[in-house]
């Protein structure tokens, strides 16, 4: 049963992107067409997998003074690799995902969940949360991608879709739209969860794993406040 | 000199970081609730861009590209980030402490800040050589700063007025963030105009 909660967590309860708030770079860029917001998706997930793997595999190995820097050149050799599989087999996403796709270093769920989550679990339980945040991620992707995709450019994975295809709204394809989409479906996420907040939460920053010395510093963990 | 200038205002205007191409979104909705935190931020955004790109750049032309390393670029980069961001801080805190006082808090927060990272990768992505780099790096540094600083006006606003329940926070920053972007638009085509190409 615990087994299968950390893999369904990231899914709904604790979605990366809806409720937790990270990754919003990724998400708002390419969220434009769905087959890249896929690929982008399983992108992070691969690496996110390795990498809390690896992690959780070593925590007791790396000392915890340089565990940062540590998790970051993990990342960073994922990434590589990902980059040049991509390059090798899927020229036009890697392509599309242009600049994005290395940034996938600096994503906070992935060195958000190594922090949270891989330093201090079994490495089984690692990679069922790794894979479940991925999903996670790759849904919301989906999701935002579809509705950007269909209303604003009338077509889905490239299909033309008969009405929209003349009647677009094309602002939603581009940067103002992925804002506005984005904040919608947090309303939506809110309304349909009812969420209670308690006062004292740290309300959107609690996954983000620059949290700590924001809130040292009476900045950030109040995004909601 | 045209040339530059273009690549100056292309970045601050038209390509603007947080607005146009979604980087460095985590400080633009975390740190922009007031004015002197928003400046801070992105005072220091500027300094570690252009520190960065002027150390990047040269690694990547002159260690990387000659030894045919190029695959490692973004395991580099990110590693000389967050080494130049901490060097700066215990440099800033041991010869400079007024300047420390006042950027120290945001250094960290840095390391990874996508938009720092990102600038690097894409100045070497459009072949830009070093002065086209500092520059683009300069530029996108004053777009973040000239975003953050709009932006916390908006936010003093959106604070105290009272949306229906489920916008309350977030929802009602990204859609104001939204019309901001919106109202770049009009700088579309500036570039252009001014410098014929």
């Amino acid at each position: 049963m615990s087994k299968l909660s950390n893999l369904t967590r990231g899914i709904i309860r604790e979605n990366p992107v809806l409720v937790l708030v990270l990754g919003t770079c990724p998400t708002l860029a390419v969220s434009t067409q769905a087959s890249n917001a896929v690929g982008m998706g399983l992108a992070a997930t691969f690496v996110l997998v390795c990498s809390n793997i690896v992690i959780s595999a070593l925590r007791n190995i790396i000392p915890d003074k340089v565990r940062i820097p540590c998790y970051i050149v993990l990342i960073a050799g994922f990434v590589t690799v990902v980059q040049m599989v991509l390059e090798a087999y899927a020229y036009s996403l890697f392509k599309a995902l242009g600049i994005y796709l290395p940034l996938i270093v600096v994503n906070c769920i992935i060195l958000g969940r190594a922090e949270m989550f891989a330093n201090k679990n079994r490495v089984i339980d690692s990679a069922l949360d790794g894979l479940g945040m991925g999903i996670g991620f790759t849904l919301t992707l989906l999701v935002m991608a579809s509705i950007r995709e269909i209303l604003g450019g009338g077509t889905w994975f490239g299909m033309p879709i008969p009405w929209l295809r003349d009647n677009g709204i094309s602002v939603l394809t581009m940067a103002p739209g992925g804002f506005i989409v984005f904040g919608c479906l947090i309303a939506l996420v809110n309304k349909i969860m009812d969420r209670k907040r308690n006062p004292k939460d740290k309300g959107y920053c609690v996954g983000c794993p620059s949290a700590d010395t924001c809130s040292k510093f009476g900045m950030g963990g109040e995004i909601n406040g | 000199m045209v040339k530059l200038i273009s690549v100056l205002m292309a970045a601050v205007l038209v390509n603007n970081y947080v607005l146009r191409q979604f980087l460095g979104i985590c400080p633009f909705l975390g740190v922009s609730k007031d004015l002197k935190s928003a400046t801070g931020m992105s005072i220091a955004v500027i300094f570690v861009m252009c520190l960065a790109t002027a150390v990047t750049w040269c690694i990547h032309m002159y260690l990387l590209v000659p030894r045919g390393m190029e695959y490692l670029q973004t395991v580099v980069f990110i590693l000389v980030i967050a080494a130049l961001v901490q060097l700066v801080e215990i440099a800033l805190k041991k010869n400079i402490p007024a300047l420390y006082r006042a950027l120290g808090v945001y250094l960290p927060l840095i390391t990874t800040n996508c938009a720092v990272l990102g600038v690097t990768i894409a100045n070497l992505d459009r072949g830009y050589g070093f002065a086209e780099s500092m520059v683009n790096a300069l530029g996108s540094g004053l777009g973040f700063f000239l975003a953050m600083v709009i932006f916390s006006g908006v936010r003093y606003r959106t604070e105290t007025s009272e949306p229906p329940k489920p916008f309350e926070g977030l929802p009602l920053t990204l859609i104001s963030a939204s019309i901001l972007s919106l109202s770049f638009f009009g700088f579309n085509g500036i570039v252009e105009n001014l410098f014929g190409g």
